[in-house]
């Protein structure tokens, strides 16, 4: 489990089992990020022509407000930021915020790709990327969560799974994924 | 130092409104993000002492949420993009 570093960053060693795994939980929420029927604003390239500009403009104006997304998943990671009853505030902040806040999610999951070892080994992280982790690893906690319908006493539910039941391995992932985020917020919390 | 000006006597127009109610930003309880994550997050991200981030924490689990800022509707609006960021689940709404 993490430890602190002594330049405020934190330091953990990941078998090659745990560095896969970690890879190929990370990498489904990127994936669910990047969704293409939402593409982020793409600006034209190199436009001189005035009009272009003003047609994109005014184009611009018609799009409607992004609504919430249909995937629940997607729906917990990007949330409402005027809660359920004010659909019209949410819609409008989406507009301006949604695509920064995938591109930003999208970069922490990126930062664990990168830090990580490809056969296991230490991972050496700074305090930013510690805490591009931390926001990683909270993402994948959450896609697990909404997935496995988590509630705060699941621990109990777990425990009468049927051994053979998939979401006892899913359950038992997420609970390793607590116990990493968990030692990684004591190393930089401090 | 600066001295106080003296008290002007301000016309006050018929429509004085009241002034604005401030916004704020609320977290919710979740059922999958860890206490001290919470805390941590409360720290960095508002610069609270850990105390008063573990309080908040603990309102948020007990009582299902917790008023964390107020403020600008903007300055709310910037924390709860920031709180999306890192997970949880905040919104902003008016005082009322």
């Amino acid at each position: 489990m993490f430890r602190s570093t002594r330049d405020g960053g934190a330091s953990v060693w990941l078998s090659a089992g745990e560095a896969t795994l970690l890879r190929t939980l990370v990498v489904p929420v990127m994936e669910l990020l990047s969704d293409p029927t939402r593409p982020s604003p793409v600006k034209p390239a190199e436009s001189t022509d005035v009009l272009d500009d003003l047609e994109a403009l005014f184009a611009e104006v018609e799009t409607p407000n992004p609504e919430r997304p249909d995937d629940p998943v997607l729906a917990r990671l990007l949330p409402d930021a005027y809660g359920e009853d004010d659909q019209a505030k949410s819609g409008e902040f989406r507009k301006f915020t949604e695509s920064s806040l995938r591109e930003a999610k999208k970069y922490f999951a990126q930062t664990v790709l990168e830090t990580l070892p490809p056969k296991g080994g230490r991972v050496k992280l700074t305090g930013d990327q510690a805490r591009d982790w931390l926001r990683a690893l909270n993402d994948v906690r959450l896609m697990f969560g909404v997935r496995l319908e988590v509630t705060e006493d699941y621990e109990e539910h777990i425990s009468g799974l049927d051994p053979k039941d998939p979401r006892a391995a899913a359950f038992e992932v997420y609970g390793w994924l607590g116990a990493v985020q968990e030692s990684l917020v004591r190393a930089i919390a401090g | 130092m600066s001295v106080a000006p003296a008290e002007l006597d301000l016309p006050r127009s018929a429509d004085e409104s009241v002034p604005d109610k401030p916004w704020l930003t609320i977290v919710w309880n979740d059922p999958v993000n860890l206490m001290s994550y919470v805390t941590y997050v409360f720290e960095h991200v508002f610069g609270f002492p850990k105390p008063k981030a573990e309080k908040l924490m603990l309102d948020v689990h007990h009582k299902g949420k917790a008023v964390v800022a107020s403020g600008t509707r903007e300055a709310m609006e910037r924390n709860v993009e920031v709180l999306h960021g890192y997970g949880l689940w905040a919104t902003v709404r008016q005082d009322t």
